[in-house]
């Protein structure tokens, strides 16, 4: 735990240090583009901006810890609720995206592992590699074209039909537009909101979904040559139970320490998608962040990240040990 | 005869590890399988079992189970008598049980995989856990938390909970202690008067086939080279590599040039 | 007792190093393949001037009367918004991407390596600090970092190389360390320290040569990933810049005509497809063959 705060601090100083290397004024930026001289020095002076670096990193730590990420130099909102208001729609692309990674990933690694140097076998390791090389922004573009615009059979783009607004309205519960539908009984909108998840989510699963197919099948391959494994065979139980029941559990070990890192990769990888199909998250708030050069709210989207992938560590790490008795008996 | 092999012949391609032309255990025997590592004991093992294809291995010859021919059998029907018909202990227990499941989880999935019910399973679980002297609450350990000599009398209330007639036990002690040994020998050998179950030896420690015992078998790269009675073979060794075998075991008391090279 | 696992039945064979290579190979057709890709692009990226049809539309040129021609004989890969001709400039592309990955992970492994061995070799507080400072920087998912730090520096190709490499180099102290840690704890090293070697001569004759096996299995199997991120920095626009023939620029620069004159997308994205793919082929390939567990299965 303590290991954590203070990766957490050094995440923060990392932070600060890369936004403060950004070329361009902000004072400037807040004030805007026909601000006076004495207006840009007064808008510095209120973003604090003329004080020593150290005291801006310290009351910035400050800040943070209290819950105040300071304020968007571009909307003039608090970082903290735009975050709060583009960060669940990026959180729903990311989640759908493992849920199919692992629904699609764990059964092949299986069958993989079941009848290994065979033609599936081959089919799948270089299906799983595959997925694994693929340009996701690449990807995403192909498949926009090809099943959107040509073959219409799911939306291009955004996260619902916008017409849909009008007649049936979408309560804001959690900000994940699946779960607000269901919650709310709302089914056009559930129709809705699902049809136009499936291909970014689709999109961004390919590379989870590779990686642990991969991984599934190196571990059960592993262990397979085991004693245990053999005195289970011996005991008269079906190779199926031989892969799916036992192989598996010792599989979910480094799959599940694969998730964490997996996640925290593909949520950078929806920033990549997000213009494409103009899905409201944090990718697009963290591009506009980066073009009008708004050093709060890049921090912000960065800091944000870094603690969603330290979040989802810790997570693993509990999943794991409630998985595993060896960690539990250490 | 539980067990009879004849022209038993299990091949790595075109590379021989076991050619044995006659084998062969009783009713309420103890019949050891001695040779060094590597001589083809433990795939003779996974022959009788089925599963020498796991290991890329193929099987010709015959193998009979109470009268039954094991080498045509289709892999469903092996399944049915791997466990109830025989049953196998393995060398290291520790190794034998998966680390992510309680033991009990794999008694009661290989009894009700059996076709007992939740209770009947429970119930043979426990008077067998008994039988080898364990309290039945041991089965909700993980391997981890159970010491080798545990696991391993765990290992042999599984055979005794499925009445399986034959175990092939393939090196149950050599990972053990002396003492916790003795113990486990001391339990096979109970099985085999209370319960008349016929015990497959493998063991490459001659001491604890004369220990344990009726017959012994002999392996030399795969092969049979003697058997007969345990007193008789180990006595009177008419092969050579027999007597190589015997030489190694340490004998306590002798002077230092009479001890085999296994002495320290 | 702790046993360490063993292979069972004893019995079981293992083949001799030129016949279990060979084996391994038959067995491997991924493998061979991904190594005869890879040899390909490396040779594209070679000889680039000589295969592309118009090299001179790899630089500046531009054709405004050949504007987005569909793919034809003259342009197999059809021309793009100024009108240069693709196949070329995706041959020519050949050249950047791997060149960034070579960089990236060669400064990777400069900065990772020397850190692991010392942290792995020193233990102690040496240790602690080397690895809390990794852990920061692993604390990022490698892409956000390389990302931040490309949107502050000024967009280019070393922008992007620098970025990569600054990400990329905790993942390597960490293995380094762990490997460099466990040789540094067996007994012969106690011995040579007993002998009076010095520690330098330790560290370099017999710490290092025994850590780096597995980075280098590591590293093949990096090459797409590198690949695949510059390839993204460079379509956010924060690496190549016009006219420079990247991959990721390209489908970057194509994206508004995707719609209706797909060529544009689709033939620069296949290339990074299938570099990345052709590199992680190779790298799993390795690894496979390396692992001496794997010569029991066919």
């Amino acid at each position: 735990m303590g290991l954590a705060v203070l990766v957490l601090a050094g995440v923060l100083v990392l932070t600060f240090t890369v936004a403060h290397v950004v070329p361009g004024d902000p004072a400037a930026t807040w004030a805007g583009p026909h601000a006076s001289a004495a207006q840009v020095a007064a808008a510095r002076r209120f973003l604090g901006l003329d004080r020593p670096l150290p005291a801006q990193l310290a009351s910035y730590v400050a800040g943070i810890v209290t819950g105040n990420w300071g304020v968007s130099i571009h909307t003039h909102r608090p970082v903290l609720s735009d975050l709060a208001t583009v960060a669940p729609a990026s959180l729903e692309l990311v989640i759908a995206a493992m849920i199919i990674g692992l629904a699609v990933g764990v059964p092949l690694g299986l069958v993989s592992a079941r009848w290994p140097g065979g033609l599936v076998d081959q089919a799948i390791r270089a299906g799983s590699i595959l997925g694994v090389s693929m340009p996701i922004f690449w990807m995403a573009l192909i498949l926009q074209l090809v099943f959107s615009q040509r073959l219409h059979v799911v939306p291009a783009a955004g996260e619902y039909s916008p017409g849909l607004l009008f007649s049936h309205p979408l309560a804001q519960y959690t900000g994940f537009g699946v779960l607000d539908a269901l919650i709310s009984g709302n089914w056009p909108m559930l129709g809705s909101t699902l049809s136009h998840l499936v291909l970014p989510a689709l999109v961004v699963a390919a590379y989870p979904a590779g990686l642990i197919a991969r991984l599934v099948r190196a571990q059960v391959l592993d262990t397979v040559g085991e004693t245990h494994v053999q005195m289970v065979r011996a005991l008269g139980f079906s190779e199926r139970a031989v892969f799916g029941r036992f192989a598996m559990k010792l599989a979910w070990n480094p799959v599940a320490a694969a998730v964490a890192l997996i996640f925290g990769y593909s949520l950078v990888n929806t920033f990549l998608v997000e213009s494409i199909f103009d899905w409201p998250g944090l990718g697009s708030y963290a591009a506009e962040s980066i073009s009008t050069l708004d050093t709060p709210a890049i921090l912000g989207v960065t800091l944000f990240v870094a603690l969603v992938y330290v979040a989802a560590n810790l997570i693993v790490d509990i999943v794991q040990a409630a998985l595993d008795p060896r960690i539990r008996l250490q | 005869m539980r067990l009879r092999i004849k022209d038993l012949a299990v091949a790595f391609g075109d590379r021989q590890v076991v050619s044995i032309g006659e084998f062969a255990v009783g009713e309420a025997e103890i019949v050891g399988l001695a040779g060094e590592s590597g001589s083809g004991k433990s795939m003779t093992t996974l022959a009788i079992l089925g599963l020498a294809h796991t290991v890329g291995a193929t099987v010709s010859g015959s193998i009979r189970l109470d009268g039954t021919e094991l080498t045509g059998l289709s892999q469903r029907e092996l399944r049915q008598l791997r466990g109830r018909q025989v049953a196998a202990i393995f060398q290291s227990p520790a190794m034998a049980f998966s680390p992510v499941f309680r033991v009990g989880q794999v008694v009661l999935g290989a009894l009700r995989l059996h076709g007992m019910s939740r209770a009947e399973a429970a119930e043979a679980a426990s008077r067998a856990m008994r039988q080898v002297l364990l309290a039945p609450d041991l089965l909700g350990r993980y391997p981890a938390q159970l010491s080798g000599g545990q696991l391993q009398r765990v290992a042999i209330a599984l055979a005794l909970a499925l009445r399986a007639r034959v175990l092939l036990a393939d090196e149950p002690t050599s990972a053990l202690d002396v003492t916790v040994q003795a113990e486990v020998l001391e339990l096979l050998r109970e099985l085999r008067e209370r319960d008349g179950m016929s015990v497959l030896l493998i063991s490459h420690d001659l001491a604890v086939v004369a220990e344990l015992c009726d017959r012994v078998a002999v392996m030399q790269g795969g092969r049979i080279v003697e058997q007969g009675p345990v007193s008789q073979v180990l006595a009177a060794p008419q092969h050579e590599y027999t007597a190589e075998l015997l030489a190694a075991v340490p004998r306590i008391g002798a002077a230092p040039q009479d001890r085999g090279p296994g002495h320290v | 007792m702790i046993e360490a696992p063993a292979p069972f039945p004893a019995e079981a064979p293992t083949l001799p190093r030129g016949q279990a290579l060979r084996r391994g190979l038959a067995a491997n057709p991924l493998l061979v393949v991904g190594g005869l890709a890879v040899v390909v692009i490396v040779l594209v990226a070679l000889f680039a001037p000589l295969l592309a049809p118009y090299p001179g539309d790899a630089g500046n040129a531009t054709h405004p009367f050949m504007v987005l021609h569909a793919p034809s004989a003259q342009h197999w890969f059809g021309t793009d918004q100024v009108g240069r001709d693709i196949l070329s400039r995706v041959l020519y592309g050949a050249r950047v991407s791997p060149l960034i990955a070579v960089l990236v992970l060669a400064i990777a492994s400069a900065v990772g390596i020397p850190l692991g061995v010392v942290a792995g070799y020193f233990g102690g507080w040496v240790d602690e600090l080397i690895m809390r400072v990794t852990d920061v920087f692993l604390a990022f998912p490698a892409l956000l970092l390389a990302l931040a730090l490309a949107a502050v520096l000024p967009a280019s190709l070393t922008t992007v190389t620098i970025a990569i490499a600054a990400t990329w180099w905790p993942w390597y102290t960490r293995l380094i360390r762990g490997q460099a840690a466990s040789v540094a704890g067996r007994p012969y090293i106690d011995s040579c320290r007993a002998l009076g070697i010095p520690r330098r001569r330790i560290i370099l004759r017999h710490v290092l040569p025994n850590s780096v096996t597995p980075l280098i299995v590591q590293i093949s199997l990096d090459v797409g990933g590198v690949i695949l991120t510059a390839s993204a920095l460079s379509f956010l626009g924060l690496g190549a810049q016009d006219p420079t023939p990247d991959w990721g620029l390209m489908v970057s620069e194509g994206q508004t005509y995707f719609t209706t004159d797909w060529w544009v997308v689709t033939f620069p994205g296949l290339a990074i497809l299938v570099t990345a793919f052709a590199f992680n082929l190779l790298g799993d390939g390795l690894r496979d063959l390396l692992d001496p567990r794997r010569s029991l299965l066919p």
